[in-house]
């Protein structure tokens, strides 16, 4: 699997990371460097194997179903650039 | 997912166009707010309403370095909703991200469950034109919901709220199994009593407690499947039906014109009635699932299942069956009876040691009739089950008739009491002094010679005459009493 610049410019989009035209090129080596490797790992047979999803055999942390948060509104908008009455506001965006 | 067709196509359920019948082929993806009183991965409450952004915490605003821990509750509840729906529960179930970008969505992805939600596939019944159908449900998962965004309080800038942002849903599927409004309607009814016999969810739509994706494709009956549209966020029953004619009619114009049906997402709108595309470019649908790195799959044991199965209640096709064979009702009344928890508890309460036809005629006839003509609830219902019980014991022991029945209840209704009480102190009671009875019977004969004459030969004017001796009694004489007397005075063989 490899990718083309056609690729690298989608997958910037979709992540919302700004890539100049001078970049792109650049990138596509990087990126079909990465998958070369993930190429070889592919080389592993791993037929009846589980995907591991942590290192160590441990069971998710669960809580209890009870109200301990909230009431910050203030804390919650303070980093925000521009608000009103403890609402965020951004450039407005209507579908 | 391989679609399979379970129905055979029925042509009272298609569709005219110009070039022949069409078939609505629907699927459904309902939102249901888990009843919880925190959020799925925080501690904030879900609150409905309350000051902006006052139940969000940090995991909610996606600070950094914030971690989300699950609440055991709410996987419960998915559970407990995956059973009531006889479906797959999966003992182990991951959660993944959904990545898109809006205002409303702080972490730049929705957790939810993509290849293995907790729930797998199972059934809803739905009865429409007194015909039972069952619909497949595809699966259950569990995922956050978005925050809310304003867009009408500033000329430039939109308003986002988080409240609302983390808070549990089940997002339910519905295989593409319905073929009309009707029956989609039909489907979101029953799924939102099954969801409030199991209290997971309180089913409020005006809140968004509940909202559905309505998927719409229409084909030539029985042919291939066609090209499906995704209208978002309907938020009433009614707008569901609505929304399936109105894209259906679309696609069907469409096609006959010589079009083609674009996928895409759409709105419906209540004004105009109509639905129309959101315009999204193609590119924002593609989520980039993968698994969430912040949670370890979601496990439990058999034990867990069979704790909540323990106290799983009479679900409401179980007791509509049981409210047909113990005490004979007609599908008709025991599917209304079990539309809503209350009204069967309260129809059970005053069947108790009753004539349980009876008392099922006066909850839908009278009580239902009367609450539906007031727009008032049954939580608020001013006649109490052994008022009513007490109206029906006078009928049951004769000593009022159902007519005098109709005016006692009214009392009841605007005036509480007791119904006993209210019959003897307002003299209410059914005359069956024979003696009494018959004075009236002569004195209305005596008093229409030509009628009395044409009964003899048409026996059915017999009850023009019941109607004028009740008038004359004021509805207290015993009508099957008045109707023997008439027969003989008048003549009339039997």
């Amino acid at each position: 699997m490899s990718v083309d610049e056609a690729t690298v410019r989608r997958v910037a989009r979709l992540a919302r990371i700004a890539v100049e035209d001078d970049q792109v090129s650049g990138l596509v080596g990087e990126l079909n460097g990465i998958l070369g490797f993930v190429e070889q790992l592919n080389e592993v047979d791993v037929d009846g194997v589980e995907p591991m999803t942590s290192v160590t055999p441990m069971a998710m942390k669960m809580r209890e179903d009870a109200v301990t948060d909230g009431g910050k509104a203030d804390d919650i908008v303070a980093n925000a650039p521009a608000t009103d009455d403890s609402y965020f506001l951004v450039p407005k965006v209507v579908e | 997912m391989t679609i399979v067709d379970t129905r055979e196509a029925d042509p009272a359920r298609f569709i005219k166009g110009a070039t022949g019948d069409w078939e609505i082929i629907v699927g459904m993806e309902v939102h249901a707010q888990v009843s919880s009183k925190s959020k799925l991965f925080s501690g904030a409450s879900t609150e409905f309403g309350g000051e902006p952004n006052d139940h969000v915490s940090l995991v909610d605003a996606a600070m950094p370095g914030m971690l989300p821990v699950i609440n055991m509750f709410c996987v419960e509840q998915a559970v407990r909703t995956g059973l009531g729906l006889k479906a797959e529960i999966n003992n182990t179930s991951v959660f993944d991200r959904k990545n898109y970008f809006y205002p409303d969505l702080p972490q730049g992805y929705q957790i939810s469950q993509f290849k293995q939600p907790v729930v797998g596939e199972g059934t809803i019944l739905i009865d429409v034109d007194g015909e039972e159908v069952a619909i497949g449900v595809e699966r259950i998962h569990l995922e956050q919901d978005a925050g809310k965004s304003l867009h009408d309080q500033h000329p430039t800038m939109s308003f986002v709220d988080l409240n609302r942002s983390g808070v549990a849903l089940m997002e339910i599927v519905s295989k593409p199994d319905l073929r009309s409004s009707e029956e989609a309607r039909a489907y979101v009814t029953k799924l939102r009593t099954i969801l409030r016999y199991l209290g997971t969810c309180d089913g409020n739509m005006e809140e968004g407690s509940l909202r559905a994706d309505v998927n719409v494709s229409v084909r030539k009956p029985g042919g291939k499947f066609g090209t499906r549209c995704e209208i978002k966020n309907v938020n009433s029953i009614r707008f569901i039906g609505q929304a399936i004619e109105h894209e259906a009619r679309r696609q069907v114009d469409l096609i006959e014109d010589g079009g083609t049906v674009d996928q895409e997402t759409r709105l419906f709108d209540p004004k105009s009635g109509k639905t129309r595309s959101m315009r999204s470019k193609e590119e924002a649908h593609d989520y980039r699932y993968f698994p969430d790195p912040d949670l370890l799959p979601l496990e439990f044991d058999d034990a867990f299942v069979a704790d909540i199965r323990a106290t799983l209640p009479e679900l409401p096709d179980d007791k509509k069956h049981r409210f047909m064979e113990a005490f004979g009702l007609t599908a008709y009344d025991a599917g209304v009876l079990v539309g809503e928890r209350a009204t069967s508890d309260f129809f059970e309460a005053v069947a108790e040691g009753r004539d349980a036809k009876l008392a099922a005629n006066w909850v839908i006839n009278d009580l239902l009739g009367r609450l539906n003509k007031d727009g008032v609830e049954l939580a608020d219902n001013p006649v109490s089950a052994d008022q009513l019980g007490g109206v029906i014991d006078l009928i049951a022991d004769g000593t009022i008739s159902g007519k005098i029945a109709k005016d006692v209840f009214e009392i009841v209704w605007e005036e509480g009491g007791d119904p006993a009480g209210i019959v003897e102190a307002r003299g209410l009671k059914q005359v069956t002094d024979t003696g009494a009875i018959e004075a009236l019977v002569d004195e209305v004969i005596a008093a229409n010679p030509d009628k009395a004459q044409q009964a003899k030969e048409k026996p059915g004017l017999v009850g023009w005459f019941v109607g004028q001796v009740m008038k004359a009694s004021q509805g207290k004489a015993n009508p099957q009493a008045v109707n023997q007397l008439l027969r003989d005075k008048i003549g009339i063989a039997e």
